[in-house]
């Protein structure tokens, strides 16, 4: 009740949950952080993403004040990064989970429950609501030595949800999970979301975030290099057309009139261009002579964007290398 | 920190290796009951008089206990090295610590769980042990509280050394260390003893400093000099006063560990404890 009441004064007052600035980070000579400044809103799904490397496991210790910042400042749930009575309001699913192996589901959420000091009265229904919400009704006697990874991984998001968290801190919550619980995760987060919780997502499975998240932040090399809206981060839409004969100068001549058209290859790119000006554009294409193969329209994916922002396309070192090297953890 | 206690506890009562210790400790305890019933008949028959028969019991009771010992220091080592360790490396510690718990909290919560698991253990072995040799032999100390409190405290030093060393150590490292660390301050101990002995023709020899740094370090030899004093008989203890060289007997006590000593120990605990938490504080798993 108190949890809900001051995550209503949150959401009303529209004070962040996470807002940090240039929050660094080093172990010994490595930077694991550089220079992280990003802002999380109340009841917001928030995607952090970033290849390997980039910090974003590091971050996540850093809020949760499992590790101490080398520099900067960071307030979460308005109190400074790491203070206990915020932490009671804090749901988490490390990346690495692991539960004892010995007690069985629910014995593990009444751990979590002793831990943040949840009243006895409403335990017996948290724990039969999370464990429906992750679909481990059924498995609620059974030791966490008999689940699957993928079991776990669902009873690590049932931990994280119990208690009505304000801010629900979610690290790569679906690397062990098959397409089924992908998407039962992506109705969890929503219903999360629904309830007035922020939730952030750390993930580098883009088609997930972009599927859930109302705003991202991408980081590289320990730095926002990216944040905002999704629709912000990707950018205008674009016509993407595949035509050959194309005449030598239609682009500053009558194809201008559409926009800053360029070729990429063989095919046409000319951005936000309304949908009901695509016939047109065809029309012109056709009536300069050119052949037109394929049209094509939409918003640059977030995988697209995601490359040009961390400029690693194709196959790039080893990642485990690549965080080595970079002196990151493997984020 | 309750929390984590009772935790421990679940944890330890569900592993197959505690439970393999207590049935060992029942078997090795019938098997000396045994052994004991044959020595007390053999000694009276061969027309032995109570006091040697008593003599001989109580110094069969000593070397149980320090076998039990020696098992207890072992079970505080591979009970206390995973407890903060294993649960940094597997991550177990992760979801746990990013709850409102103090890190000072979680190791005391561990170290408790452990502390009442092993003294559980070693109180019901040692008394189990003693109240059988008694009813074997008709011999039992006159406190057998005494000797089952000192048996119990060396293994609790040795769980506050393992707990130390297992925030920063993996788990067989910190195990090892601290058995190593026990043997070498009962060898310590032994050294005085010796030293005693080699006195009494060269009393230029003195070894007393081996023992007393070897107490401070880890005051596990001292404690185990106090199980020694609690098993023996008060009219052996006194007809010994009288000999110089009954101390170099590494298994014969004179008199109790000095209060000085006892206080000692409880301030060592203390500040193994402290190091331990804030050796945890500043660990970022």
């Amino acid at each position: 009740m108190r949890a809900t009441r001051w995550r209503t004064r949150l959401i009303a007052s529209s004070a962040p949950v996470i807002d940090v600035a240039g929050l660094r980070k080093r172990y010994g000579r490595i930077e694991a952080l550089a220079d992280l400044t990003m802002t999380v809103r109340p009841g917001e799904v928030f995607g952090f993403l970033g290849p390997n490397g980039a910090g974003k496991t590091t971050t996540v210790k850093l809020l949760l004040g499992l590790a101490r910042p080398s520099g900067g400042s960071g307030r979460v749930l308005g109190a400074p990064l790491g203070d206990r009575e915020a932490r009671r309001r804090i749901g988490y699913l490390p990346e690495l989970f692991r539960y004892q192996p010995w007690l069985r589901a629910r014995e593990v959420l009444a751990l979590h429950a002793d831990l943040i000091g949840m009243p006895g009265a409403t335990r017996a229904r948290a724990f039969d609501d999370v464990l429906g919400l992750v679909g481990l009704a059924d498995r609620a006697a059974t030791p966490v030595s008999g689940f699957s990874k993928g079991m776990q991984q669902r009873l690590g998001l049932g931990v994280a949800l119990l208690g009505d968290p304000a801010l629900v801190i979610l690290d790569e919550p679906t690397s062990a999970l098959d397409p089924i619980g992908r998407m039962d995760v992506r109705a969890i987060l929503r219903t999360a979301r629904d309830r007035g919780a922020a939730v952030f997502l750390n993930s580098h499975l883009l088609s997930e975030v972009e599927r859930v998240c109302d705003r991202v932040a991408v980081v590289d090399r320990g730095k926002v290099v990216a944040a905002g809206a999704l629709a912000e981060v990707l950018g205008g839409r674009e016509t993407r057309i595949r035509a050959t004969g194309v005449p030598a100068g239609a682009l500053d001549g009558p194809i201008a009139a559409f926009g800053r058209a360029t070729f990429d290859g063989s095919d046409l790119i000319v951005p936000d261009l309304d949908d009901e000006r695509v016939p047109d554009l065809v029309a012109a294409l056709v009536g300069l002579g050119a052949r037109v193969h394929e049209v094509s329209s939409g918003r640059e994916s977030l995988e697209q964007r995601f490359v040009e922002l961390v400029g690693r396309g194709g196959p790039g070192p080893d990642p485990a290398t690549a965080a080595t090297e970079r002196g990151a953890e493997p984020g | 920190m309750i929390a984590i206690a009772k935790l421990t506890i679940g944890e330890a009562a569900r592993r197959k290796i505690l439970w393999v210790l207590v049935i060992l400790a029942v078997l090795a305890v019938t098997l000396v009951a045994w052994g004991v019933g044959r020595l007390v008949e053999a000694g009276r028959e061969s027309g032995a008089d109570e006091l040697e028969i008593r003599l001989a019991v109580s110094q069969v009771l000593i070397f149980i206990a320090f076998q039990f010992g020696f098992v207890q220091a072992m079970t505080a080592a591979f009970l206390g090295s995973p407890a903060i360790a294993s649960d940094l490396e597997s991550g177990v510690a992760l979801a746990v610590l990013a709850r409102p718990i103090r890190r000072s909290s979680y190791l005391l919560g561990r170290w408790l769980g452990l502390a009442i698991v092993l003294s559980a253990y070693g109180a019901g072995s040692s008394l189990f042990a003693i109240l059988v040799v008694g009813g074997v032999s008709g011999y039992t100390p006159p406190s057998i509280v005494t000797p089952v409190a000192f048996l119990v405290a060396e293994g609790l030093v040795v769980l506050t050394l393992t707990m130390l060393l297992s925030t920063r150590l993996p788990p067989i490292g910190g195990g090892a260390i601290a058995v190593v660390a026990f043997g070498l301050a009962w060898m310590a101990g032994t050294i005085e003893r010796v030293g005693i002995a080699i006195s009494a023709r060269n009393p230029d020899v003195d070894l007393g400093f081996v023992g007393d740094i070897g107490r401070i370090l880890l005051p596990t030899d001292g404690l185990w000099r106090g199980v020694i004093y609690g098993l023996e008989p008060p009219i052996v203890i006194a007809a010994a006063r009288d000999q110089p060289l009954a101390e170099a007997n590494p298994f014969f006590a004179l008199s109790p560990p000095p209060v000085a000593f006892l206080a000692w120990v409880v301030v060592w605990v203390v500040i193994v404890l402290s190091l331990a938490a804030l050796s945890l504080r500043r660990r970022e798993p």
